[in-house]
């Protein structure tokens, strides 16, 4: 049990259609030794929280492009904490101002991860972070 | 760090109670094979008979995924409680996992009488997760009337989900081979329906076909003493518009209804603790042999073999009376 790999879900909020970031992502953190549950593109809120709830995931990443993360993000937190899961590590990615950070960090998110940033990066982030559970 | 984690017979009570976090968590246990998840398989087990377990099993890419969507959807309109155990497969190399079957039944992410759950075949061969039976026991004792098992998707030779679902069903896609491919050992011997599915697309009824006529070729009564092989039916169905999947759902019923009557599927129970009880053997061997203690001492004899020092069955035995001391 100690062993077990670390469940990650990538999933792509709203409106956008480009998934390209959260596919090289997933491949990334699939080579990183993570379980990767990959549920695609516009998903609302209710979603990502039932796919997190159901697969029993360590960490949610959330990319989004759109410009709605300071709507859909601290939603889809609110949703977690309220299916008592807001020990769930929530990380974010894709195109998010600088100035909407802190707001995302108050609202749940644990980091947010630009364009670029090194995927060994992001692993190490979340192997850090997540909660150990049984 | 929170909380205490709950012991396995609470979490099998939340479970069975409704709550879907407590079930997510005893299935994580249960892939873990946890002393957690030992003890809430106490208490579910004797829960669990009441489900229908249809194996969904077929080659990559095959449409297995956005059939048992569709077939979900089907068993929801007709009130019934579905759950769905979706296997892919882990990196023989990291250990990781891309786990892509939810995206194709996304419909059903509102629905609480739905749960879908991706498994990550942790090195086990054969089509599943060591601990998929286990799985769907707990799915089936937490009132899921009808649990689907969707395989990895498989090549010839992984049978394994039949023998831990009361049916299965092949999934084929149109164009795949010729007659020669359908008279094979394997895989299409295990089911108990074949599905042609992407109906939708040119050369399916040829498909269908070719199977027919291929799976009838056998002699309905088999030599004295030899085992009966199955004649499954070949149906056409669709799991992007849905054509032909109320049928499906219909005629799977009626397989593992007509089973239930005359008894038929007591030879597949056997078969399903068998598979279960020698899983759990095989790993707690393995969990000996590489366990703190004994860890160094495995690992030079595998050193030994693998520099043809010492042979195989002599390594094997001497780590079998390691066992048994």
């Amino acid at each position: 049990m100690t062993d077990r790999p670390l469940k990650v879900l990538i999933a792509k909020p709203g409106l956008d259609g480009h998934d390209r970031g959260a596919k090289v992502l997933a491949r990334g953190l699939r080579d990183e030794g993570f379980e990767v549950v990959y549920t695609g593109l516009r998903q609302t809120p209710e979603m990502v929280a039932t796919a997190a709830l159901q697969e029993d995931v360590d960490v949610v990443g959330l990319s989004i492009l759109s410009g709605a993360h300071l709507t859909l993000l601290p939603r889809i937190c609110e949703l977690l904490r309220a299916e008592d899961m807001g020990d769930v590590l929530v990380t974010a990615g894709g195109i998010i101002p600088a100035d909407d950070v802190p707001a995302l960090k108050e609202a749940g998110v644990a980091e947010v991860f630009g364009p670029g940033t090194p995927i060994g990066e992001i692993a190490a982030f979340m192997r850090e972070h997540a909660q150990p559970r049984s | 760090m929170g909380a205490p984690a709950p012991s396995g017979t609470q979490l099998a009570r939340e479970a069975q109670a409704g709550s879907r976090r407590a079930l997510a968590r005893l299935l994580t246990a249960v892939e873990s094979r946890s002393p957690v998840a030992e003890e809430a398989l106490r208490t579910l087990y004797p829960a669990a008979a009441g489900a229908h377990l249809v194996g969904v099993t077929g080659p990559p890419g095959g449409g297995k995924s956005t059939l048992v969507a569709a077939l979900v959807g089907v068993a929801r309109e007709a009130g019934r409680s579905v759950a769905v155990l979706a296997i892919d497969p882990s990196s023989p190399i990291t250990g990781g996992a891309i786990l892509g079957d939810r995206i194709r039944m996304q419909g059903h992410a509102a629905d609480r009488d739905v749960f879908i759950r991706s498994m990550a075949s942790r090195g086990h061969l054969g089509g599943l997760a060591g601990t998929t039976a286990e799985s769907a026991a707990v799915l089936a004792a937490c009132g899921f009337e009808l649990v689907f098992i969707e395989t990895v998707g498989t090549g010839q030779s992984e049978v394994e989900v039949a023998s831990i679902a009361d049916t299965t069903v092949v999934v084929q896609a149109p164009e795949m081979g010729d007659e020669v491919q359908a008279l094979k050992a394997g895989l299409l011997e295990v089911a108990d329906l074949v599905v042609v599915n992407k109906s939708d697309r040119p050369g399916a009824d040829r498909t269908a076909m070719q199977l027919r006529a291929m799976l009838t070729l056998g002699e309905e009564v088999p030599s004295a003493g030899r085992p009966r092989p199955k004649h499954p039916a070949v149906l056409l169905a669709s799991g992007l518009t849905a054509a032909g999947v109320t049928e499906l759902l219909a005629a799977l019923d009626h397989i593992h209804r007509s089973g239930v009557e005359s008894n038929g599927p007591h030879a597949a129970r056997l078969a399903r603790a068998r598979a279960q009880v020698e899983g759990i053997l095989a790993d707690r061997v393995r969990g000996t042999l590489w366990s703190g203690g004994e860890r160094a001492g495995t690992e030079a004899l595998m050193e030994q073999v693998a520099a043809h020092e010492l042979d195989p069955y002599a390594a094997a035995d001497r780590l079998w009376r390691r066992l048994e001391a």
